[in-house]
């Protein structure tokens, strides 16, 4: 019966995604290629005295890109700080400097990792001026630089990659200001809350007296997951009944979730002329996204011990209103895109369960991916596969009409290894530290030992690769995690982008080919399942080792 | 019987003595390697060598400490060792493919080289080119050939070496380039034209030829790329950087795993020790393709030395592999060059046999290939050629220039033929004093332009009695033949996915008609030679890697501009500089084995890599679980091979990598066989054989290793 469900719940997404896909996309396609302005839009370029028209070369692109989120992270650590002297605080004091920087970093980073409990330290202005505003940029940052590199594909020789600001611009205001209003509207209806209230004390039936918060919640709630942000309104977050009331409201925040990412490749497909390079980005997508789901679900489903028995499933940290299918759905579409929302406590799955997710975050995030960040993540792997494809069939590597030489090669090279720098590399010099190691094992992780483990990769995976949700239980709310999570998430965003960019511009810089005879058999499912095969290869087995002291030392013991 | 009985023992110890002497020169070169200083050119390798040392030392040191524990796991006396001893044998089994390959090189290298060792040249001192162009007059002294300098000139007549490569300024001779190609038939070579160019190292057969050195002994075009196929001066193709720059991608990933594990579960689990990371590093690095990449790129381009081709760097090698136009000239490659007499068409009131005789004596004299088989022609007809040469041996012969563009015979008794082309039969009729009538002139109009549209050349031919005035007979329809090996080739290119292009400078019917006899794709005619170089450059705009054949100075632009040159040994200096591959015995079909050379060095890194990748999977299987087991003991789930104990797994996975390096490099020296069927056929055959072929043929290895391995006490 529960397989039923998943079935259903699986099908029901993929209807709906399949309906979006070709309208979104074309739809996301004719934003970034359309030549005429909003109004809006050029008062915004005249207000930041940037020229619409005028093209920027990758690393024009790249400074655009570091200037405005290196300008937003001020911004937002800025408005941390001072958060007593703005309206609506709340009377919430100001943000530490080490929280403020982890903060605005992972925010800026499109992460969204929340060391802290948001209904008891951001009030009102904060949570709108500046987790709102830089959940929305910071996804469209990520859209601007798959763009950027879908562009590099489709130019033939030239200098350019477009206009990061127009590319922005257009991003928040034509793609997801709108989605968010429409979505912020079904929330709505569904159930999720929107007000200023503040808190309210009531006194229960009981006699005793019970705080409910109010808030801004539908709005923040619907770029959270457009935007593959994650930044909960609550510390709960989707978890939370004001969040996400119902299995109705559920669903409809995965299909948030995965909306974008998932037509992206349909907007590559139209932006290159050829649909058949947008349908393998988005098998692999799919067929990524099913392995995971099937694969958590059939963990979940099939956990022992006495919870287990008594409950008929693994049901410890799952909310009852969603179950086991509703929840591993949510898992798989957090965890696979950089969405890093969470309606369960993923610290609670199975030890096989919880591995999995870690898994699907440390793919790179390819199922589908972040906003963006999926799309591009994956033509960089795409690139590898061709280069390999073209040496096992003695033929010139060559992809979407462009050659893949040794620079293309090297710059996909260093990308693959960025995430298990930082998340490895981080993790060995905090426990490298004793004075952090033993802070850590004695007071940050819920059980030392391999759950413990567990808790600390998921935490640097999820850092490096900007996904933002966590192992519930790791509390990182110290000033060596918090500054040093913050850097990493700041690493694991821009170095990925600055090498997308550089790709993209050696693109660009070439011809274009549209002979047959230099094509690969790329356009086939032998195709997806040796890119599959080597999305896999590539990233987990880094991984193995430490896995073998976590979760599967407690999920085989 | 007896002799034969005898010869046999001696003959086999001495090719065992052989195969000894080839293996250890091999091997001791592959022990000098062992060097940092030249590991460290190889990133990956180095790594190895790396672990190698470390290993040693800590072996070393475990003689006052005693060996240490592992995870928890206690290792057997001497293990440390065991792996030292083991990535030793990796890095020497790396070197020795390596050595292997390039002694191979090195030995074909030799007997090309033998050739051009130093000989005795003829200088002339001082040498007028207009006064005494034959230099017969000219003092002449004898030099080593190593001492010729560039702008030098020489004289070579039968039975000479010719001293270094150059260029022939006068005279004609037959040339033996055996010693250089290998092919037995003698080849002209002559002033002027794009015969001129002559190798050093070959023996001139008959004439005297006067020829200029165009390079100094040891740096021509030729030499260079002896070097190169030698090994000596090997560079990395742009392909085989990208590979080792992925390569090592892959392999930082294993050493930052190697380094950080330890810290990262320091809290919850005890250390592995350093030897074991040591072999984990060295079994997962992809050490074998490292080590086999430049077996690869040099076993290539022996197999090209061996095709007589020599190429100009391993770059030109490996876009040979990329190639999807090849541009082929008409003349001389797709078909012979000359013009055949097919058919004779007498004009209305001529017999054929008035029109062949006519033909047979205007051609009595004329050494031209239409001259020849105009002759064979009629002989083919039954025409008596004898009497004809007879009554011909009087006559004053008219030989054919470009100027008058016809030949023939004029008779002491006052009759004269002609053969030519329409135009200047036509001249000379008019210059004896005969206007043909207008039916004449447009029957022959109608017969000429018909064989043109079917492709031909039409020579027309005239006669004149004494007294008589002069007539057009006919027709002879000259057509040029297509190369009876040519179709064949081309199907084979067609087979490797290649398009092919004819170029030639005949009007487009005749192009056509000859393109579509040989099964060429497309055709370009009318063709000068700079549309060459616009060919190439189209060909490049639609997104072609093109490989054409050259060998006139004035293909230079060309061949320099197409993705891979290739260049006849018989061309000039400046085609020869121009392109990227030589073709020693003249054979511009070559193309095909430069195609597939290109194509199967890549498709063997291809294997490689994917066999490795492959072998990885079962080998993260049999080491990573035994590094943690001792202290989880539920890790002995994931020990799917079932093998014996962790030491035993560990060590079984590190012989199993150290023996697969032996086996890949006979893969890598032989190539794999390239597939020429469809891509994505291809692509799925090649996945299953290495991709899935890996997995099985690693899993089965690493368990029958273990299952010695674990025969040994301790383990």
């Amino acid at each position: 019966m529960a397989w039923f469900w998943a079935v259903t719940s699986l099908v029901t997404v993929a209807l709906i995604l399949g309906l979006a896909y070709r309208p979104l996309g074309d739809y996301m396609a004719w934003v970034f290629t359309t030549e005429s302005d909003w109004r809006a839009e050029r008062w915004i370029y005249r207000l930041i005295g940037v020229d619409p028209r005028a093209g920027q070369s990758w690393k024009a692109y790249l400074r655009a890109v570091l200037a405005f989120s290196g300008a937003g992270l001020v911004l937002f650590y800025a408005l941390e700080r001072l958060q007593p002297y703005l309206p609506f605080s709340l009377g919430f004091p100001a943000m530490s400097p080490d929280l403020a920087f982890n903060t605005a970093a992972s925010f800026v980073g499109n992460t969204n990792w929340q060391s802290y409990v948001p209904e008891h330290t951001v009030g009102y202005a904060v949570q709108m001026l500046g987790l709102t505003v830089q959940s929305f940029v910071s996804g469209a940052v990520g859209i601007a630089v798959a763009i950027a590199l879908v562009r590099g594909i489709a130019y033939r020789n030239r200098g350019t990659l477009g206009n990061f600001w127009v590319d922005v611009v257009r991003a928040s205001l034509r793609i997801l200001g709108p989605l968010a209003l429409i979505a912020a509207i079904v929330l709505l209806a569904g159930g999720v809350i929107q007000n200023l209230h503040g808190v309210t004390q009531i006194t229960t039936v009981a006699g005793g007296t019970q705080t409910i918060p109010g808030g801004p919640v539908a709005s923040q709630e619907a770029i959270k997951m457009l935007g593959t942000n994650g930044g909960g309104f609550f510390n709960a977050n989707s978890a939370h009944p004001f969040e996400n009331p119902t299995a109705w409201t559920n669903v409809v925040q995965v299909l948030l979730l995965l909306l974008i990412p998932f037509c992206l490749p349909r907007t590559f497909g139209t932006m290159i002329g050829d649909q058949r390079a947008g349908f393998i980005i988005l098998a692999t997508m799919a067929a990524l996204f099913c392995v995971v789901f099937v694969s958590i679900t059939a963990a979940e489903l099939s956990g022992h011990g006495t919870a287990f028995q008594v409950a008929g499933a693994a049901m410890e940290g799952k909310e009852q209103r969603f179950g086991i299918i509703q929840s591993t759905l949510f898992a798989t579409a957090t965890t696979g895109t950089t969405g890093g929302a969470a309606n369960s406590m993923h610290g609670s799955y199975t030890a096989i369960g919880g591995m999995v997710m870690i898994l699907n975050m440390a793919m790179g995030e390819v199922s589908p991916g972040g906003v963006g960040t999926g799309l591009y993540t994956l033509l960089v792997l795409v690139v590898i596969t061709v280069f390999l494809t073209g040496q096992l069939l003695g033929r010139a590597p060559v992809v979407f009409g462009k050659r893949i030489g040794v620079r293309e090669v090297i710059l996909s090279g260093v990308m693959i290894l960025v995430l298990p720098v930082l998340a490895l590399g981080g993790m060995a010099i905090t426990m490298s530290l004793p004075s952090i190691r033993d802070q850590i094992v004695g007071q940050a992780m819920s059980e030392p030992g391999p759950h413990g483990v567990s808790e600390l990769v998921y935490a640097f995976i999820s850092a490096a690769i900007n996904n933002g949700s966590a192992f519930a239980g790791f509390s990182a709310n110290t000033p060596y995690l918090n500054t040093f999570l913050g850097i990493i998430i700041l690493l694991g965003r821009f170095v990925p982008i600055a090498l997308v960019l550089a790709l993209a511009g050696s693109f660009a810089a070439q011809d274009r080919t549209t002979a047959s005879a230099a094509e690969l058999p790329v356009y086939r499912p032998q195709f997806v399942i040796w890119l599959i095969f080597l999305v896999v290869f590539i990233s987990l087995p880094t991984f193995f080792p430490v896995l073998l002291c976590g979760p599967l030392a407690e999920g085989l013991a | 019987m007896s002799a034969v009985t005898a010869a046999a023992p001696t003959e086999r110890t001495s090719r065992v003595q052989s195969r000894m002497r080839a293996m250890w020169g091999p091997l001791k070169s592959a022990f000098r390697k062992v060097d940092p200083r030249v590991q460290w050119h190889n990133p990956v390798l180095f790594l190895v060598w790396c672990g190698s040392v470390l290993t040693t030392i800590i072996g070393i040191s475990e003689f006052w400490t005693g060996p240490a524990d592992s995870g928890g796991l206690r290792l057997p006396a001497g293990f440390t060792w065991v792996i030292a001893v083991n990535l030793w044998l990796t890095v020497i089994a790396a070197n020795l493919a390596e050595a292997l390959a390039e002694d191979q090189g090195r030995f074909q290298a030799a007997r090309l080289r033998s050739t051009r060792e130093g000989s005795t040249a003829h200088r002339v001192g001082r040498y007028d080119p207009r006064a005494d162009a034959d230099a017969s007059d000219a003092v002449t002294t004898d030099v080593s050939s190593i001492a010729l300098r560039p702008g030098d000139i020489v004289v070579a007549s039968a039975g000479d070496i010719i001293p270094a490569d150059g260029e022939v300024i006068w005279g004609i001779a037959s040339v033996d380039e055996s010693a250089i190609t290998g092919e037995s038939a003698p080849v002209i070579r002559e002033a002027g034209g794009d015969r001129s160019g002559v190798t050093g190292g070959t023996r001139v057969l008959s004439d005297r030829i006067v020829v200029r050195v165009t390079v100094p002994h040891g740096k021509t075009a030729v030499d260079k790329m002896i070097g190169l196929a030698e090994g000596a001066h090997r560079q990395k193709a742009p392909h085989e950087l990208a590979l080792t720059a992925l390569l090592a991608s892959f392999s930082v990933s294993f050493i930052v795993i190697a380094l950080t594990v330890n810290a990262i579960v320091s809290p919850f689990a005890l250390p592995v020790s350093v030897p074991v990371w040591a072999a984990v590093v060295v079994c997962l690095i992809p050490a074998e393709i490292a080590a086999l990449l430049s077996v690869t790129g040099v076993a290539s381009m022996s197999r090209l030395v061996q095709n007589n081709v020599l190429a100009d760097s391993a770059h030109a090698l490996e876009t040979a592999g990329d190639i999807t136009t090849v541009v082929l000239d008409k003349t001389g490659t797709i078909t012979q060059g000359d013009r055949r007499a097919t058919h004779a068409e007498p004009l209305h009131g001529v017999s054929r046999d008035e029109l062949l005789r006519a033909a047979v004596a205007s051609s009595l004299r004329d050494p031209t290939p239409e001259g020849v088989s105009a002759i064979a022609l009629a002989r083919e007809s039954g025409i008596d050629i004898g009497a004809l040469e007879e009554r011909g041996r009087s006559g004053r012969t008219v030989l054919f220039s470009a100027q008058t563009r016809l030949s023939g015979i004029d008779l002491p008794n006052g009759s004269s033929a002609r053969k030519g082309a329409e135009s200047a039969i036509l001249a000379w009729l008019k210059h004896v004093g005969t206007q043909p009538s207008r039916a004449v002139v447009d029957e022959l109009k109608r017969a000429t332009s018909t064989i043109a549209r079917a492709g031909g050349t039409p020579i027309v031919v005239a006669a004149k009695l004494a007294d008589e005035p002069g007539r057009i007979l006919g027709v002879i329809h000259f057509k040029d033949v297509v190369k009876p090996a040519v179709v064949a080739r081309i199907s084979q290119l067609h087979a490797l996915g290649v398009r092919t292009v004819m170029i030639t400078g005949d009007n487009p019917l005749t192009a056509k008609s000859i393109a579509a006899e040989a099964g060429v794709d497309a055709f370009v005619g009318d063709a000068t030679p700079e549309d060459k170089l616009a060919l190439v450059k189209r060909e490049q705009a639609d997104g072609h890697f093109v490989a054409m054949t050259g060998d006139g100075t004035n293909d230079a632009p060309a061949l320099a501009q197409a993705d891979v040159g290739v260049a006849m040994n018989s061309a000039t200096a400046a085609a020869k500089e121009a392109a990227n591959m030589i073709v020693l015995d003249d054979d511009p079909t070559k193309l095909v084995e430069i195609v597939e050379t290109g194509r199967r060095q890549r498709a063997t890194r291809g294997a490689l890599t994917t066999f490795n990748i492959a072998n990885d999977i079962i080998r993260y299987f049999a080491i990573f679980p035994p590094l943690f087991v001792a202290q989880f003991p539920g890790l002995d789930k994931l020990n799917i091979l079932r093998l014996h104990s962790p030491a035993s797994a560990i060590l079984s996975t590190v012989i199993y990598s150290v023996a697969v390096i032996f086996i890949l490099i006979r893969l890598a020296l032989a190539g794999v066989p390239y597939r020429l069927v469809d891509l994505g056929r291809a692509l799925n055959l090649n996945l299953l054989y290495y991709g899935v072929g890996g997995v099985i043929f690693a899993a089965v290895w690493i368990k029958l290793i273990d299952l010695v391995v674990s025969l040994i006490p301790g383990y």
